[in-house]
């Protein structure tokens, strides 16, 4: 089991190969067995990590550490390892990419052999993007995945599918090549220093290593951390995506097919929000605690939870509808997020699985009735609840969950982030509030057109409630949902030791003005301790 | 005194300069019309050549006389070498059309042997004078391919205007060169870089100076010294046209980084501004006029000119990473663009045809894997890893950054994602475009090529260490002198 990343990351990779290599594409039940079963057992292997993990106090932050040179002459590392936000992340993006595949059987009719090639492919790309902790590694993953998503949308879109697909994948490439300008910026800064800009170096060994980094982050100038937020800021607020770099979202989502907007949702947009909690916050701190940054971020994460719900509101389409409620929900995630405590960093953190399992849940829903009826028009259902009664309920619960109801998953990370944001500032708080509020008016008001009333349209009387299979891709969700909103314990527990670590990074007293008693824990297996605090403000009174 | 062992170092240009003669005077004794042969003395003529620039690059050191003029260090070996396997790629894409018969192959094929050999006085010039000959010997032959299609009104009218523009260049890269010798004493690049330590500022060097660089940019293709470029591309025959868009080019680049960085390094103040303007111009114009062409050829031309400009980057940023950047793009970009122009090849049905975006449409169908090969070129033009092009374009935008020139770095980034959008123009013609499936000319040596330029991208952009090592190793005599 040393190598249990990199295994569970070219898993799908080999599935890939395998299909485009030895399986003819008329051989379509072949191509769906293979896709199923190499989808299926990276979800199995991914439980590993979830059962193998170490959560007990003391155990290191970065687990499953892999390692070995791959360009050395540039300092460039094979470097994989995860924290519990990245097992949560990938558990849950093996689970979803499971879903998509077995939703994906009725609805992609054409050219599936590339299709399920490609699923495979974008899911060696996540996992990656989640295990990497060597910068340009990450940057690779990160840009690799594009490609296959952009072909998802791109070939097996809807009527605007072009548009769509190069628009999603212009955006992210120019948030990321201005990230790429960010780590060289950082690398240099390690090693040799940028002597024409005024930037001396620290003059260590040339290294892409993000743990480094969250290591000399503190001493990074203030003026030079300002542009490095800026130009992460601007490769991640694009994936989230924050306000005003969210006009992306909508088109892709509404083109791509169910499976992609699934994928889309519960990981793609969680790339964004990963990369503030693994790069910006804790290599940039000063950045990040100082105001000009974070009142604007804070300020853009409202007009996203307000604005997001306000337009989602409007849509005659359900799929825009859901698509704009995502831009609303990750405003949360990311207020929780710049609330730079525990607290609102746990919440933030759950709530981006929470919407990646209710998000992805209502694309699938989604999906569902647009394949029976080809429409996804909010105008042309009414009192389907009649003739589609087991629809109605998975398709209740998830909105509930959405909405963050007792006893379901959004209530608890909606909750967290509430309480630490309330801890900052009572006004954010407010605002995020009255997204909540708003959020149950979009979602109820949509419910309540499509489910209830008369069931006036009479192509609609015909409608087939749902399959045996397409119950079996809801139910998981659907027992995730219950799970984290009635014992979400675990959850926790794997989140507090990380979420500690990069609080402690953002700011170091962070603990000791809260009067609470904080040990750190080694970074990793058989890694020194940390330099600490004072260390760190010794290092940067000599420079 | 040149020595009778000095001959050993010119080695491969000398086995160059009899080849072509031999091809130029095989057909004499039959089989004019006989491609495959030709193109078979070709490929020896340039393994015979390979051969050769191992030895000389193995032999001892020349005599004074000799080396003043001419170098065979590992800078100039890692260029030949890579001359030597441009060539061989364009002579298999050249062909298929060659073989046909409306034109002399052997004709061709020495002109392609003179060419190669200037490319190779090129690379080992270290005296102005030796590099200008070397230049005008490729420039005069790639007129002449040019112009190859003689019954086509767009060949010809290409060639001419090549020719003119070409001489004209010509004219203005020497007269800087006289210059430089005026204020200098000395056409020889050591002898250069020592006068001009203490010369900053001067005038008359600054416009010697500045007259060079116009006649290199000329030949990398850079703006405001582009226009020739779309024309000609797109009237040459696409084989010739790779030639000029990969070799002729690489060979600029060739002679550009020595005299930047052996002879004019201390002048450095004096010009970087303008090579910053030219690099910037060059990736703006280059990218944004590429946006709205319909037909590929024209497109991959302007392409072609950002691409100069991305290389100038590696010039500008004066360091070891720089010139190290340099030859890693030279590297990857002859690759990946090959096999672009291999992949125009395919869809060749008439001399001109295969050059629409249009005719890529659903290509995926037809032939599946040359699909895949042209998605993984464009993406190594774009810079996207896994392939090779992030690895090149990752170290000029390092060099360019740790040189200082943040503003430069950016429009850099912002422009090669600009520069996706028309590559992937063709991608979605390819996989996303149901119309049509295109139809795809089947020939062994071009789908070999396609082959071998996929493998060489992926490979060498998977497991770059190897090729930085040895960018590495053929900087080390540049940098050397120039930190001298």
């Amino acid at each position: 089991m040393q190598n249990i990343l990199s295994i569970i990351t070219y898993w799908p990779l080999v599935g890939a190969l395998l299909i485009l290599f030895f399986v003819n594409k008329e051989s379509s039940r072949a191509i769906k067995a293979i896709t199923t079963f190499f989808a299926g057992t990276t979800f199995l292997l991914s439980l590993v990590l979830w059962f193998q993990y170490d959560r007990s106090a003391g155990a290191p932050v970065f687990q499953f550490i892999e390692r070995c040179s791959w360009i050395p002459s540039i300092g460039v590392d094979y470097f994989f390892g995860i924290d519990g936000i990245a097992m949560l992340l990938i558990v849950m993006t093996t689970l979803l990419t499971f879903i998509a595949v077995y939703s994906s059987f009725t609805a992609i009719e054409q050219r599936q052999k590339e299709y399920y090639v490609l699923l495979l492919m974008l899911e060696t790309g996540m996992i990656g993007v989640f295990c990497a902790l060597d910068f340009f590694l990450f940057y690779v993953f990160w840009e690799v995945m594009l490609v296959p998503m952009y072909f998802l949308i791109g070939v097996w879109g809807g009527p605007r599918k072009l548009y769509a697909a190069i628009k999603f994948f212009l955006y992210t490439l120019a948030g990321s090549v201005l990230m790429l300008l960010g780590i060289l910026a950082l690398y240099f800064y390690n090693s040799s220093g940028i002597p024409f800009l005024g930037i001396a170096g620290l003059g260590n060994a040339p290294s892409f290593d993000i743990l480094k980094f969250h290591e000399i982050g503190h001493t990074i100038p203030p003026g030079m951390q300002f542009w490095l937020f800026l130009a992460f800021f601007i490769a991640f607020a694009i994936k989230v995506p924050m306000f005003p770099f969210h006009t992306w979202l909508p088109d892709a989502h509404v083109e791509a097919p169910t499976a992609g907007s699934v994928i889309l949702a519960a990981v793609l947009l969680k790339m964004g929000t990963y990369g503030f909690v693994r790069f910006a916050l804790p290599i940039l701190p000063g950045a990040t605690t100082s105001s000009r940054i974070l009142i604007p971020v804070v300020v853009l994460s409202i007009i996203g939870i307000v604005y997001g719900a306000l337009v989602a509101m409007v849509q005659p389409d359900m799929k825009k509808l859901v698509a704009y409620s995502s831009v609303s929900h990750l405003g949360f995630v990311m207020l929780g997020m710049f609330a730079l405590n525990p607290m609102g960093l746990q919440g933030s953190v759950l709530q981006m699985i929470n919407h990646g399992i209710s998000t992805g849940g209502l694309f699938l829903l989604v999906g569902i009735v647009y394949e029976r009826r080809h429409t996804r028009m909010i105008a042309e259902y009414g009192g389907i609840a009649k003739v589609m009664p087991v629809y109605a309920f998975f398709f209740l619960i998830t909105t509930l969950s959405s909405i963050g109801l007792p006893t379901l998953n959004g209530f608890i990370g909606e909750f967290a982030i509430l309480l630490g944001v309330a801890n900052v500032s009572m006004v954010w708080a407010s605002f995020a509030a009255l997204g909540i509020v708003l959020g149950a008016a979009y979602m109820l008001w949509l419910y309540q057109r499509v489910f209830w009333g008369p069931l006036d349209n009479p192509k609609n009387s015909e409608l087939k409630d749902l399959s045996l299979r397409e119950q079996w891709t809801l139910i998981p969700l659907v027992i995730c949902m219950f799970w984290i909103g009635i014992y979400p314990k675990p959850f926790f527990d794997i989140m507090e030791e990380p979420v500690n670590y990069i609080v402690k990074k953002v700011d170091p007293t962070y603990f000791e003005k809260a009067g609470i008693q904080y040990v750190e824990p080694p970074l990793m297996e058989g890694h020194e301790k940390p330099a600490g605090h004072a260390e760190l403000k010794a290092i940067e009174a000599a420079r | 005194m040149m020595t009778w062992a000095d001959l050993l170092f010119l080695n491969p240009e000398i086995v160059l300069s009899i080849g072509g003669c031999f091809l130029l005077l095989a057909p004499v004794l039959g089989g004019r019309n006989n491609g495959v042969a030709a193109r078979w003395s070709m490929l020896v003529l340039l393994a015979v050549t390979a051969g050769a620039v191992f030895c000389a690059a193995a032999a001892q050191a020349p005599s004074a006389a000799l080396s003043a003029l001419f170098v065979v260090d590992s800078f100039a070996v890692f260029f030949k070498l890579l001359f030597v396997v441009i060539i061989a790629m364009v002579t298999l894409l050249a062909s298929e059309f060659l073989e046909d018969g409306r034109y002399s192959a052997w004709e061709f094929y020495s002109l392609l042997a003179f060419a190669l050999c200037g490319m190779m006085f090129m690379a080992s010039g270290t005296h102005l004078i030796s590099i200008y000959v070397g230049l005008e010997l490729m420039s005069l032959s790639s007129y002449i391919l040019t112009g190859y299609y003689k019954n086509e009104n767009r060949s010809t009218e290409a060639a001419m205007k090549y020719f003119v523009l070409g001489s004209v260049s010509s004219g203005i890269l020497l007269y800087g060169m006289s210059l430089i010798y005026g204020v200098c004493g000395s056409l020889h690049l050591a002898t250069i870089s020592t006068a001009v330590a203490t010369m900053s500022g001067n005038q008359a060097l600054i416009i010697g100076v500045m007259m060079l660089g116009a006649g290199l940019c000329f030949k990398v293709a850079a703006v405001p010294f582009h226009v020739w470029t779309p024309d000609v591309y797109t009237g040459a025959p696409t084989p010739v046209t790779a030639f000029l868009s990969t070799g002729s080019k690489v060979a600029a680049f060739a002679i550009f980084a020595r005299i930047f960085y052996m002879g004019l390094h201390s002048l450095e103040p004096d010009w970087n501004s303008i090579i910053a303007t030219v690099a910037a111009l060059s990736m703006i114009v280059g990218n944004l006029a590429a946006l709205t062409q319909d037909n590929v050829k024209r497109m991959l031309a302007y392409s072609s000119i950002a691409h100069a400009g991305y290389a100038m980057l590696g010039i500008l940023a004066m360091s070891e990473l720089g010139l190290q950047g340099v030859l890693i793009y030279m590297l990857v970009y002859a690759f990946a663009n090959v096999g672009t122009w291999a992949m125009v090849m395919l869809l060749r049905r008439r001399e001109y045809a295969g050059e629409k975006v249009d005719d890529f449409d659903g290509l995926h169908k037809s032939a599946p894997l040359y699909a895949f090969a042209m998605v993984v070129f464009l993406l190594s033009l774009g810079g996207i890893p896994p392939t090779a092009g992030f690895i090149g374009k990752y170290f000029l935008f390092a060099a360019v950054i740790s040189a200082g020139y943040a503003w430069l770095a950016v429009i850099a980034v912002l422009m090669s994602a600009v520069s996706v959008f028309y590559y992937f123009r063709i991608v979605m013609a390819m996989y996303m475009k149901e119309s049509k499936a295109a139809e795809v000319v089947e020939s062994r040596q071009v789908r070999f090529i396609v082959a071998v330029c996929l493998v060489a991208t992926l490979l060498l952009g998977i497991l770059p260490e190897r090729m930085i090592r040895g960018a590495a190793r053929s900087i080390a005599p540049i940098v050397n002198l120039a930190s001298r």
